[in-house]
């Protein structure tokens, strides 16, 4: 790292007695690269082991990386906590401006301790940080409303991250959501709620500094190439045509769209819901996160009546993806577009993760059809397949549950099974709620198997799709294996904060050539070791904190359903469960 | 003839700040502190975005509040900036509409598009161009 890069300082914040202090730690990056490899490091440092994940004992860390605001596509930052959705490893990437605005602040991380006795904001804008009264922000029925308000109260405009929570954050639902510049979320295991535990109603960042590089004109070859590669070749196509919703018939031609709780892997109206459809009727806008060309953000611009009052219409703006219109779409059997363009507007509203929002409500459904709850339990709302105004309601009582019921579902499908019943159709893998794919054992192998149970660790779903396009047999050993390799790479792009779109393009040798400009030496070698050893340390602080591959539970549901590979054995994916931790541990 | 930068179609810009990035990249250096174009939402992101940067105004308010005649006014439009005249007083900030003076805080001075059209060339959407304007025309 050049010797004038503000990378290696981390702001900590104690938001119980509201300092704050500067502490300059060159080691995290030389050893964890920026990103995951540091913010791991950073949570074995402040999370003690045990430790409530809604207490204030539980540290929320921000941790981005070298190549940010130097180079296009980095722009994730990474946070790490306890997550409260699954009582471990908590950790959530998110875009929009956070990460620039988080380099340009002149930090590598922000480590946010403790908890404020009353609701605050926390605005970092360079070397000052101030802790705002946000009391009369706390308990605003719509997270928009709260950006709209810190966006007219504070500096920086163009070069913040607004990150802020809705209600279902404040009010304790392990599954909220933080939402940054209104489109983008750290989305996934609860990140919100941990916010709420700590009346944080938002971080606010932004800065900008110049940083330096090691050789200006190979820079700015590099550069001209990343660049290139970014805006002309084919590899980021998909993303800025028609964005991750390009996914939707493809996944239901092979039967792999999960639809009605995962009844079927084809959805009859999935042409309704496709990025096709949304792109010619509803797309109004595209946007990027901030030093991004690919712009791969779409928004559905929704024309809505006021049912009694003529000539009165609102247009709301919508962001999105093929998780959302999987969850809140398919997974409910909703084709009427406007209607779940409706429900996933409740749910940024109040401040959910969308997809496990859907896979929740879908529980719920099927439960209800089963008669393992009664409308007693849901509160009146006979909750139907395709029926978008009740899940609307559904939403609305998750937030502000009116008995036991919406209680549980707030704490996820896992836990309301535990409850009512019905856990061979709780579609929840290590505790986190099942993302948009049936491909086959792979994408079901990464929800079990990735350290966030997410399908971004290690994307089985993309090793089904192309052994069933070439028609090869997987194995248990070799799923185990390619998922490993695949899931250690991705430590790699996660230190550097690189976006997982832009993989084709952060080749070993690209990520060798960007960073030798930022002053770093690192071989493919060296990186291949960062990516083993920091999944090997979020495994290991997830056995600490009780995690054990063998009591992993898979829901009979994706054993019954064909996945387009056929259908489903247990052995199988026991197998390859055993493997691919025998072999990560190695 | 001189060059202007003009902003052709804002309404296809999607705010990934490649200009800003470039316009800093131009002196050789990472990050956003030497830029002088601006890129920021219309009042939150679903509204679309404003690009800010200098028009070449013809008759410069900026140059017009410098106490020090720092901001020399460059026919047809537009200014360039003396730099070992300039005191800093941030008049010139002030006096423009469209907040197009960017501030350099380590050197105390405006900083302001030299109208070399580089970061246009960074500008995947065709928001961005540099045109040539010819003299005395309004």
């Amino acid at each position: 790292m050049l010797p004038s890069d503000p990378l290696c300082r981390v702001l900590n914040v104690d938001l119980t007695r509201r300092r704050f202090w500067v502490t300059e730690r060159p080691d995290l990056w030389e050893d964890g690269l920026g990103g995951a490899g540091v913010a791991i490091r950073l949570l074995e440092e402040e999370c003690p082991p045990g430790a409530d994940p809604l207490g204030p004992e539980n540290p929320v860390i921000f941790a981005v990386g070298p190549l940010v605001g130097l180079f296009p596509m980095a722009s994730k930052t990474v946070a790490m906590f306890k997550s409260p959705h699954t009582g471990n490893l908590g950790e959530s990437h998110a875009g929009g401006r956070s990460a620039v605005a988080i380099r340009m602040a002149g930090y590598g991380a922000i480590v946010l301790r403790g908890a404020s006795p009353t609701p605050i904001y926390l605005v970092v804008d360079g070397d000052e940080v101030y802790f705002r009264d946000a009391s009369a922000l706390w308990g605003l029925r719509s997270s928009a409303t709260v950006g709209r308000v810190i966006r007219e109260q504070e500096r920086g405009a163009g070069i913040r991250t607004i990150m802020r929570i809705g209600r279902a954050g404040e009010r304790g639902v392990t599954y909220a959501c933080v939402v940054t510049e209104t489109y983008r979320h750290f989305g996934r295991l609860g990140l919100g709620a941990v916010f709420g535990s700590k009346k944080l109603k938002a971080l606010v960042v932004s800065g900008r500094r110049s940083l330096p590089v090691a050789d200006r004109k190979a820079y700015r070859e590099a550069y001209d190439a990343v660049f290139q590669a970014a805006t002309q070749s084919p590899l980021m196509q998909k993303y800025h045509e028609l964005g991750t919703a390009m996914n939707v018939l493809p996944l239901d031609s092979i039967g792999a769209l999960p639809t009605r709780n995962l009844r079927s892997g084809r959805f009859e109206e999935a042409e309704a819901i496709s990025g096709e459809n949304l792109a010619r009727n509803y797309l109004g806008r595209r946007v990027a996160c901030a030093h991004c060309p690919v712009a791969c953000i779409h928004l559905a611009a929704l024309r809505l009546p006021y049912p009694n009052d003529p000539y009165f219409y609102k247009t709301v703006m919508l962001g999105y993806d093929h998780e959302p219109i999987y969850a809140v779409g398919s997974m409910l059997g909703i084709s009427d577009v406007a209607g779940m363009l409706q429900v996933m507007d409740e749910t940024e509203t109040v401040g959910l993760d969308v997809m496990s929002t859907g896979v929740v409500l879908a529980w719920a459904t099927e439960a209800l059809e089963r008669g393992l709850i009664s409308l007693k339990e849901t509160d009146g709302l006979a909750l139907a397949w395709g029926d978008w105004e009740t899940y609307v309601e559904a939403v609305r009582r998750i937030v502000d549950p009116p008995n036991d019921f919406y209680r549980a579902l707030g704490r996820g499908v896992e836990y309301a099974a535990s409850i009512y019943g019905g856990a061979d159709f709780a579609l929840a893998f290590g505790g986190n709620e099942m993302p948009g794919y049936h491909t086959g054992p792979a994408a079901h192998l990464t929800y079990l198997t990735g350290a966030r149970h997410s399908h971004l660790d290690s994307a089985g779903y993309s090793l089904d799709q192309r052994a069933a396009a070439k028609g090869e047999v997987l194995t248990p050993e070799g799923v185990a294996e390619a998922l490993r390799e695949e899931e250690r790479w991705r430590q790699v792009l996660a230190s550097l904060v690189v976006c997982f779109f832009a993989r084709g393009v952060y080749t070993p040798e690209v990520v060798t050539r960007t960073l030798a400009a930022a002053g770093i030496e690192r071989s493919a070698d060296d990186l291949a070791r960062l990516g083993a050893e920091t999944l090997a340390r979020k495994q290991a602080f997830k056995s600490r904190e009780g995690f054990d591959p063998a009591r992993l539970r898979i829901p009979r549901r994706i054993l019954e359903t064909p996945s387009p590979l056929g259908g489903l054995e247990e052995g199988f994916l026991r197998q390859a469960i055993a493997q691919f931790f025998e072999q990560g541990s190695g | 003839m001189a060059n202007r930068l003009a902003v052709v179609d804002v309404d296809r810009c999607v705010g990934c700040q490649s200009c800003m990035f470039a316009c800093a990249r131009r002196l050789g250096e990472g990050g956003l502190a030497g830029a002088c174009i601006g890129v920021r939402s219309a009042g939150g992101i679903r509204r679309g975005f404003v690009v800010v940067v200098c028009r070449a105004c013809p008759d410069p308010p900026c140059a017009r509040v410098c106490p020090t005649d720092a901001l020399i006014p460059r026919p047809p439009g537009g200014v360039r900036l003396r730099a070992e005249l300039c005191i800093g007083c941030g008049n010139c900030v002030r006096a423009c509409p469209f907040g197009a003076i960017f501030w350099d805080g380590g050197q105390n001075k405006p900083q302001i598009c030299v109208y070399c059209g580089y970061c246009a060339r960074y500008c995947p959407y065709g928001v961005l161009a540099l045109e040539e304007v010819a003299h005395a025309a309004q």
